[in-house]
């Protein structure tokens, strides 16, 4: 039963390791000129949501937790941020090109009408994120409004 | 039990409707004017056959197919000069590539999604008919448009013909829609 000892002590080092690395950093104190809920002038009630819901992933401003410093935790968040930001970035979204930012828009609503987003994985553990049926409705009706 | 069977069929019967008055349902944000011609031009030819794989590929339900083709084109976007075009003009098209690029590359990650291929190609088609209109084209296109798409908001499409052949249902609705714009070459 040595080796099982042996095994257990080289995870725990492994483990140990890793937590030298260093954990992510997506954040700024400053809302940009460009960011969508200035932009949009949006709604008070709607923006909480779309700060609880979204804004985590998909802007420059993510809300660490205390386990985002553990890893390998802290790379599977970094991982989400880095893919949401790239995919739609609500703090950049006043630069997009016009056409750019309708095209955002319409994945928006598809994916929120959908029950894609925001992802069941970040909901299952960030419960305030959830939407209701009736959140997503009237966060799609408010997206409508914008559309072209 | 028989009640509930009878009520079945009844709604089944009138659940299939007439595909022949679709087209005075043809409803679509802006008037679109019957031919529009663009200048010759070969630039965008790679661009044009790749989306018309894809766009072939998604008429016969191969999402795998429609994703390499998606790679294709998202590469082809990658490599296309645009130099030779005015200030003004390379600025637009510049929007165009950014925006196509992304769906291109949506639909290349998505095999097996179809649904949600044919949402990106849905926008995609707009990038491509603005961007020939810009750049030229090397062969007539006709822009077909199928009313029932996305919950009757619709959608478009490219073709080198004027059969419809519908991207967006597949075999499900083959020949819903119908030729809006002949796009023809100076």
């Amino acid at each position: 039963m040595k080796w099982l000892k042996v095994i257990g002590l080289v995870l725990l080092v492994v483990l140990a390791g890793l937590q030298f690395f260093p954990t992510g950093s997506n954040q700024s104190t400053t809302v940009p000129s460009s960011d969508f809920v200035k932009t949009h002038k949006v709604p008070e009630r709607l923006a909480q949501m779309l700060y609880t819901s979204c804004y985590n992933c998909h802007s420059n401003n993510t809300n660490y937790p205390w386990y985002s410093r553990v890893q390998p935790v802290g790379w599977l968040l970094e991982n989400h941020i880095h893919k949401g930001k790239e995919d739609l970035n609500f703090s950049e979204f006043g630069a997009y090109s016009s056409r750019k930012q309708q095209s955002k828009l319409k994945s928006m609503i598809s994916q929120v009408e959908d029950g894609e987003m925001p992802l069941a994985s970040y909901t299952f553990i960030h419960r305030k994120a959830r939407l209701s049926a009736e959140d997503r409705e009237n966060l799609v009706d408010y997206l409508k409004t914008i559309q072209e | 039990m028989i009640l509930l069977s009878l009520a079945l069929v009844s709604w089944g019967a009138f659940a299939q409707h007439d595909h022949s008055k679709m087209d005075s349902k043809m409803t679509n944000k802006s008037m679109v004017q019957a031919s529009v011609k663009v200048n010759r031009s070969q630039s965008a030819s790679i661009i044009i056959d790749n989306y018309l794989a894809l766009k072939d590929a998604l008429v016969k339900e191969d999402s795998k197919n429609a994703a390499s083709s998606g790679k294709k084109l998202f590469d082809a976007f990658a490599k296309f000069d645009i130099s030779a075009q005015t200030k003004q003009q390379q600025k637009e098209l510049s929007e165009i590539i950014e925006d196509a690029s992304e769906h291109a590359e949506h639909i290349s990650e998505n095999s097996g999604n179809i649904g949600h291929q044919r949402e990106h190609f849905e926008i995609l088609s707009k990038d491509i008919k603005d961007l020939i209109i810009i750049t030229g084209s090397d062969r007539t296109l006709y822009q077909a448009f199928c009313p029932m798409y996305n919950n009757n908001e619709g959608g478009a499409w490219l073709s080198t013909s004027k059969e419809i052949k519908n991207p967006y249902f597949g075999n499900k609705m083959l020949k819903c829609g119908s030729v809006q714009q002949e796009i023809s070459v100076k």
